[in-house]
């Protein structure tokens, strides 16, 4: 079995509430915080090799170094859990079961960065994890450990729990800040970052809730023991939303460095493939991340086992890799359709391209349109061309990464599938049955 | 002063100056077009991303490329760096695709636009685009609205430069139209069928880069190279009162705040921009409320320049570009 740095506790009855929480060892940490100098904790966290959860994998110690910090002006942490990446689905969970280590975690980073006030930024369909976080965060604040002279230490700490409108763009850091300030949640164009200017324009961390909560234990039983866990510069814990053809999917949690064939078969994890089907791509780290088929998830290019680790996924660049991303883990079985899976994950794109930069405004669509089109039967090999032509010319080229992550699905699928691709355009007799394509394109079947 | 490199151009300019304004002050074709960017607007640019280029080299002390094109209007300088514009082949690459992408819901219908003449997406569209759209999808349709009784919105013109949006924030007192919607079907537009009713609010079909905002008392009265423009100037309590009026004949078809050559208004006094009130550019439409100053000096290369060069002697034919041409020719 694998070490339990966050689930641990998971599973005890009544663990949401304060008491049940604190007789498991709840806030001790915070106190323990108290006792250090607050540059010492920022160092712990430094050690701690922890690397951002919300997708990008910055370090999290680094990020925290790089806060400006001007005297005379405030500065904030926020926390992200807007999570909206489809098949990530583990910040949610671990809110809804464990309210209180995100609520410590948020006052030990805090406390660490010199912060009064820090806000939590949820999602607004998660009402009901809302509700939960706020009976939460009003019982922290009753026990004095939130609020006016925490836990009698002279410092003054608020904690607000805001809720967003549910755009998945609003997950982009610089998006979220404008949206929290109550604005169109646009992204901001970078420099300036948010370590400089952030929430009312002061320098501000945002930070996803897992890598929040993993401050916790490593504060607790300090960096070195935490980097002790994992492999590489992938260190610790890592949670894991496996979802899609598994016989148990769920959200487990990993020591990262465990060979991806175990994570998928062992019934430690997802205990194999639905009906003993045969497995045949994987998106490994959330819908943004390229997908991989199954000789190439499961052993890298160079034939070594693949290991859910940062530097393992992403072996081989884009071309034979992947990304550890955000943790959302879909696999896919031999059944599955890579097309008609792709034109699920570009209409997300396209309905949540926030429009401002022309490449992913006009583009995402574009690409969309074009698989709805072979998807039906309706695709030319020159459609399947454009399509790869699409995604590069908007790769890299926009304001903030939803154009990266709209385009690299397509350029994956095509690169690993092409040949799927090609079915679906010379076999359309096949496929035509689905009038679909006809009643949103206004077309007459007998005409076409 | 940070040295930059542009096209093998060098230059020393102040800092915190972006690519894009160091390449202006070279000029030529060093300079990277601009469809969002305004410099008297703050915080604009970012958007179009028509203005990408590549830096080959980052600085001196950090001497390395940047992975990716970055928007020359929003990326400032360093010391050291060097960038490719024209020079690039693949860079040219990447910003026909921004071209296609903004020609997808913008139909070039020049012959019929307002703009024609004075259009940036025209110019770009015919040095950058392809001569047949790939697109074959319906493309954005809506009814042309009338904000206020001014300004008439062809929203399927409308390239979300957010131009006048910060116009509306930065240059008007109250601000009551913005962007609706997301991706592409993203518009602009007023706050419920509120009008724009604002003293400066004229100053944003000058921003337009293209024609989707269009003076109601001007629309197809005139082709603007028919136009005579003259710079005059009035008493005017509320802006500047400098402008230039497009005439024909006697009759003044039109006013705008004066521009420079990269189709943004020129500072008037102090330093400060020109933007004009919607008295002066609306509502004073006759000779006699204006002091002519004379004929405004309009660049060559504008298709408003036809038959109306001012200095003959600055036409000489540059005999050198001839030869080349007729040396292309006989290879
Ligand atoms: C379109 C988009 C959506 C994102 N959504 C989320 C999200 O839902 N949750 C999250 O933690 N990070 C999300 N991110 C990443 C954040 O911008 C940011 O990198 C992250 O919150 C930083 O936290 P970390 O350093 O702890 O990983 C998103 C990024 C993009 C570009
Ligand atoms: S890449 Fe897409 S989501 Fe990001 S700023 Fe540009 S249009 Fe908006
Ligand atoms: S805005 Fe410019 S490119 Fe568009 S129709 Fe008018 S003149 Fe042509
Ligand atoms: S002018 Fe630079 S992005 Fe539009």
């Amino acid at each position: 079995m694998g070490r339990k740095l966050l689930t641990q506790h998971i599973n005890v009855p009544g663990i949401r509430n304060l008491e049940t929480y604190r007789q498991h060892g709840g806030y001790d940490t915070l106190r323990k915080a108290f006792g250090m100098k607050q540059e010492d904790i920022v160092e712990e966290v430094k050690k701690s090799g922890l690397r951002g959860r919300g997708g990008a994998g910055f370090p999290t110690g680094l990020k925290w170094s790089f806060l400006a910090k001007p005297e005379g002006v405030a500065r904030y942490l926020v926390c992200n859990a807007d999570e909206s990446e489809p098949g990530t689905f583990k910040d949610r969970y671990m809110m809804e079961h464990l309210p209180h280590l995100l609520i410590e975690g948020m006052a030990i980073g805090s406390f660490a960065l010199g912060c009064r006030t820090s806000y939590i930024y949820i999602r607004g369909e998660l009402m009901y994890v809302y509700h939960i976080l706020q009976k939460a965060i009003d019982e922290a604040y009753a026990a004095g450990f939130l609020g006016k002279n925490v836990m009698g230490t002279g410092w003054d700490f608020d904690l607000f729990l805001q809720c967003g409108g549910g755009a998945y763009i609003c997950g982009e850091e610089t998006a979220l800040i404008e949206s929290l300030e109550g604005k169109r949640g646009n992204p901001r164009i970078k420099p300036p970052f948010p370590a400089i200017k952030g929430v009312w324009d002061c320098p501000t961390v945002v930070n996803n809730v897992e890598s929040i909560m993993a401050v916790v234990p490593i504060v607790r039983d300090g960096g070195d023991a935490y980097a002790q866990i994992g492999i590489g510069k992938s260190t610790g814990t890592k949670l894991i939303s496996a979802c899609g053809h598994l016989k148990k999917p769920g959200v487990y949690e990993i020591e990262l460095g465990v060979p991806v064939e175990e994570f998928i078969y062992s019934d430690e994890y997802c205990g194999g493939i639905r009906n003993d089907k045969k497995l045949k791509a994987v998106v490994a780290g959330g819908s943004s991340v390229p997908v991989l088929p199954a000789e190439l998830i499961l052993k890298t290019a160079n034939g070594e086992p693949r290991l859910m680790s940062y530097e393992s996924l992403a072996d081989g660049g884009f071309a034979t890799g992947t990304m550890l991303g955000s943790g959302g883990f879909i696999v896919m079985d031999e059944d599955t359709s890579i097309v008609k899976n792709l034109w699920t994950f570009t209409r997300f794109y396209h309905h949540e391209s926030c429009g401002q930069c022309s490449p992913c405004r006009e583009g995402t669509g574009w690409m969309e349109k074009l698989l709805h089109k072979i998807l039906d039967g309706h695709g030319t090999l020159a459609d399947v061309d454009l399509l790869w032509e699409i995604q590069s010319k908007i790769e890299g080229k926009t304001i903030c990464p939803l154009g990266d992550a709209a385009a690299w699905p397509v350029a994956s699928a095509i690169r690993h599938f092409r040949s799927e691709f090609e079915e679906y355009v010379r076999n359309p007799s096949a496929i035509r049955k689905d009038h679909h394509y006809y009643r949103v394109n206004n077309l007459n079947p007998e005409l076409v | 002063m940070p040295k930059v490199t542009i096209d093998g151009h060098t230059i020393e300019v102040p800092d915190g100056t972006t690519i894009l304004q160091a390449a202006r002050m070279i000029g030529g074709d060093v300079t990277p077009p601009a469809m969002c960017y305004y410099s008297k607007l703050k915080t604009s640019g970012g958007y179009c991303r028509t203005c990408i280029v590549k830096v080959t080299k980052g600085s001196e002390k950090d001497p390395r490329p940047m992975p990716k094109p970055v928007a020359s209007c929003r990326t400032t300088v360093m010391d050291g760096m060097e960038v490719q514009n024209k020079t690039a082949p693949d860079l040219i690459d990447a910003r026909n695709g921004v071209v296609e992408f903004l020609l997808i819901n913008h139909p070039l219908d020049c012959p019929i636009c307002d703009q024609a003449g004075e259009c940036h997406l025209q110019d770009l569209s015919y040095e950058n685009g392809l001569s047949k759209s790939r697109y074959e999808f319906k493309r954005r349709e809506f009814e042309k609205i009338d904000i206020g009784d001014k300004i008439k919105l062809h929203m399927t013109r409308c390239i979300l430069c957010y131009r006048r949006v910060k116009v509306a924030e930065q240059v008007c007192d109250t601000r009551v139209h913005g962007v609706m919607n997301r991706g592409d079907v993203a518009e602009i537009s007023t706050y419920i069928e509120k009008a724009i009713d604002n003293d400066f609010s004229g100053n944003m079909i000058d921003v337009c880069p293209v024609g989707a905002l269009t003076d109601r008392t001007f629309r197809f009265k005139s082709r603007v190279w028919f136009t005579k423009p003259m710079d005059a100037h009035r008493d005017c309590s509320k802006c500047c009162g400098k402008a230039v009026l497009y005439m024909s004949g006697n009759e003044v078809l039109r006013v705008s705040a004066r521009k420079d050559m990269w189709g943004e208004v020129e500072d008037a006094a102090e330093g400060k921009p020109g933007w004009i009130c919607n008295e002066c550019r609306f509502e004073k439409k006759e000779v006699k409320d204006w002091t002519i100053e004379g004929p405004r000096a309009i660049d060559r290369h504008s298709v408003i320049a036809q038959n109306k060069y001012l200095d003959k002697k600055n036409l000489k034919i540059d005999v050198s570009n001839q030869k080349q041409i007729q040396e292309k020719a006989h290879n």
